[in-house]
């Protein structure tokens, strides 16, 4: 069976801006992700090196920021339904499949090691950028955050001035 | 009033509302085609703008539904998360990210969605932020300077630049249309065809026109708050304003009595109520009734809310607000607190009144006079062991 073509991405939007409002409305807060692995890291040293978590700053304010288990977060149930939902969007139009994608002028070593790097380097700035695409820059031009909108921008146009470099990636 | 938690949905609900709204996050995340690093690069190679298009839209969409919730008293935007600006880490964070969203194709959000339906290299790529975020927290010390330099709070982009919300969000607004197509036409370039899906013309110029509309709409909804304290600064709009006078004998008496069905709202300074605090009185500033506790309070069904201050014209200020903000059952203090003393706390018999309706008060003013200051002071006493009766609700902690 083919896959289902993708959905107009002008409606997309519409429902992904009702979505968030809805979201802001119930919740006081707007959607998110990195924070999800946030969790999911300190919940992991946590397990793995106890003592550590209450030595290390970064743990001790974690922990006096939110307090509890740092995987009973909302943003953690948050993406618990991400899963479940972008795997029914799938199973519906027939994308559901192992693969691993990279460009055909490039090779499959290439594209891990492009996901590795690219993906320590997404988490480790929306530490620093405190979120990401989602949580900062789509959350914060909701609200119309001074600092959401800056992270925005950097983000879009930090990968524009990085994109020629890394062309070969892609095209 | 929003927002709804925790109020009407308590902490634990929530998560299960998290559940749901992930699960529509996802399901939208995964048709619009964010599920492939492919579609999402293309973005910076020119050859597909779809993540431009549903980014900004859905972007537009809950700022303008935000503002029009605020606007229309549904939402009380000081408890919602406004991700706070911290200048330095902001834009090396961001950039740091875009860095990794060209190298690795995906951002956090994204990678989760397409691992759901199989993408191997959005797996890795998980487990590449979760490497990152590890090397953060590890070196954490090293960048903590540079994470927590410029602090400028939970500042909003509109107050930073010093223009009016509306005039921002219809400026965001047209640089949304205007990229719409601009990017549309760079791509059709780029792929030396035009995309079949845009091909209907009426149905985008009718969609452009709908987006100038929204934008437009954008000043139909003036920040609430500002446009209200405006009118109620003009004292010919609120002496023109239809509002209930209590006098200062039916207050009395009714605290005299300990009506547990009247609510006084004390426009005072802290100083000042903290001087003398009337019994179930609760202290507001203006700015204070635009928020969620006055929307509690001022809801309680069969109750009367009596504002008090010291002189009537701030008393009459803030009912006439109140009133405006849909509130009802809303009275002032006919003379203010100054009266009241006068009238009743300090009250000295100084003829013994011409006929019966005088006598009584006279007389009810001279046993108030004595009972007042004591219930006064037993409810100082009261409050002091009890602490103060409403909390505060807090700004919700939200964020990445």
């Amino acid at each position: 069976m083919n896959e289902t073509k993708y959905m107009n991405p002008y409606l997309a939007g519409l429902f992904l801006g009702l979505i968030l409002l809805v979201t802001i409305f119930i919740t006081g807060r707007g959607l998110g992700a990195s924070g999800a692995i946030k969790s999911a890291v300190v919940a992991t040293v946590q397990t793995v090196t106890p003592s550590h978590t209450t030595d290390a700053k970064f743990y001790k304010e974690y922990s006096e920021e939110h307090g509890g288990s740092p995987l009973k977060n909302w943003l953690v149930f948050e993406m618990i339904g991400v899963v479940i939902g972008a795997f029914i969007s799938g199973l519906i139009s027939n994308r559901l499949k192992f693969k691993l994608e990279h460009s055909p002028k490039s090779t499959a070593k290439i594209r891990i090691a492009g996901a590795i790097v690219g993906g320590a380097l997404f988490g480790f700035g929306a530490q620093l950028g405190r979120g990401c695409t989602s949580g900062a820059a789509l959350s914060g031009m909701a609200v119309l955050s001074t600092g959401g909108l800056i992270t925005m921008a950097a983000i879009f146009g930090g990968a524009y001035a990085f994109a020629y470099f890394f062309r070969k990636l892609w095209i | 009033m929003g927002p709804l938690v925790p109020d009407v949905i308590g902490n634990e609900l929530n998560f299960v509302v998290a559940i749901f709204v992930g699960i529509a996050f996802g399901f939208i995340l995964e048709q619009a085609g964010f599920s492939t690093s492919k579609k999402l690069v293309g973005l910076f190679y020119g050859y597909d703008f779809t993540v431009l298009r549903v980014f900004f839209t859905a972007g537009l969409v809950a700022m303008i539904g935000v503002i029009a919730f605020d606007h229309w008293g549904l939402l009380d935007i000081s408890l919602v998360y406004i991700n706070p600006t911290f200048l330095w880490s902001a834009i090396v964070g961001g950039l740091i990210m875009g860095l990794g969203f060209v190298i690795g194709g995906f951002c956090p959000g994204t990678s989760v969605c397409a691992a759901a339906i199989g993408k191997v290299d959005a797996m890795i790529f998980v487990g590449g932020s979760f490497l990152g975020v590890l090397i953060f927290g590890e070196g954490y010390p090293l960048f903590e300077n540079l994470y927590k330099a410029a602090p400028w709070g939970n500042v909003r982009i509109f107050e930073t630049l010093g223009m009016s919300q509306s005039l921002f969000a219809f400026l965001l607004t047209i640089v949304a249309v205007g990229a719409f197509w601009a990017t549309t036409i760079i791509e059709n370039k780029i792929n030396g065809k035009p995309n079949p899906e845009f091909n209907s013309k009426p149905l985008y110029y009718g969609l452009t026109g709908l987006a100038l509309i929204l934008a437009l709409s954008a000043f139909a909804l003036p920040e609430r708050r500002q446009s209200l304290l405006a009118e109620i600064n003009d004292s010919r709009f609120v002496n023109g304003y239809q509002v209930d006078a209590m006098d200062c004998d039916e207050l009395a008496f009714n605290i005299v009595d300990k009506n547990k069905n009247l609510q006084i709202i004390d426009m005072r300074s802290q100083k000042d109520f903290d001087a003398m605090t009337l019994p179930n009185s609760t202290r507001f500033t203006l700015e204070n009734l635009f928020e969620k506790n006055a929307h509690k309070l001022l809801t309680i069904k069969h109750k009367q809310n009596v504002f008090v201050a010291d002189d009537e014209a701030t008393e009459k200020k803030a009912a006439v607000l109140a009133k405006e903000l849909g509130y009802s059952e809303i009275y002032f203090l006919e003379g203010g607190l100054n009266q009241f003393r006068k009238d009743i706390l300090n009250f000295t018999m100084t003829t013994a009144g011409t006929n019966q309706h005088e006598i009584d008060t006279y007389r009810f003013r001279t046993k108030a006079a004595q009972v007042l200051p004591q219930l006064i002071q037993e409810y100082k006493l009261k409050m002091a062991a009890s602490g103060p009766q409403i909390s505060k609700p807090k700004r919700v902690v939200g964020g990445c």
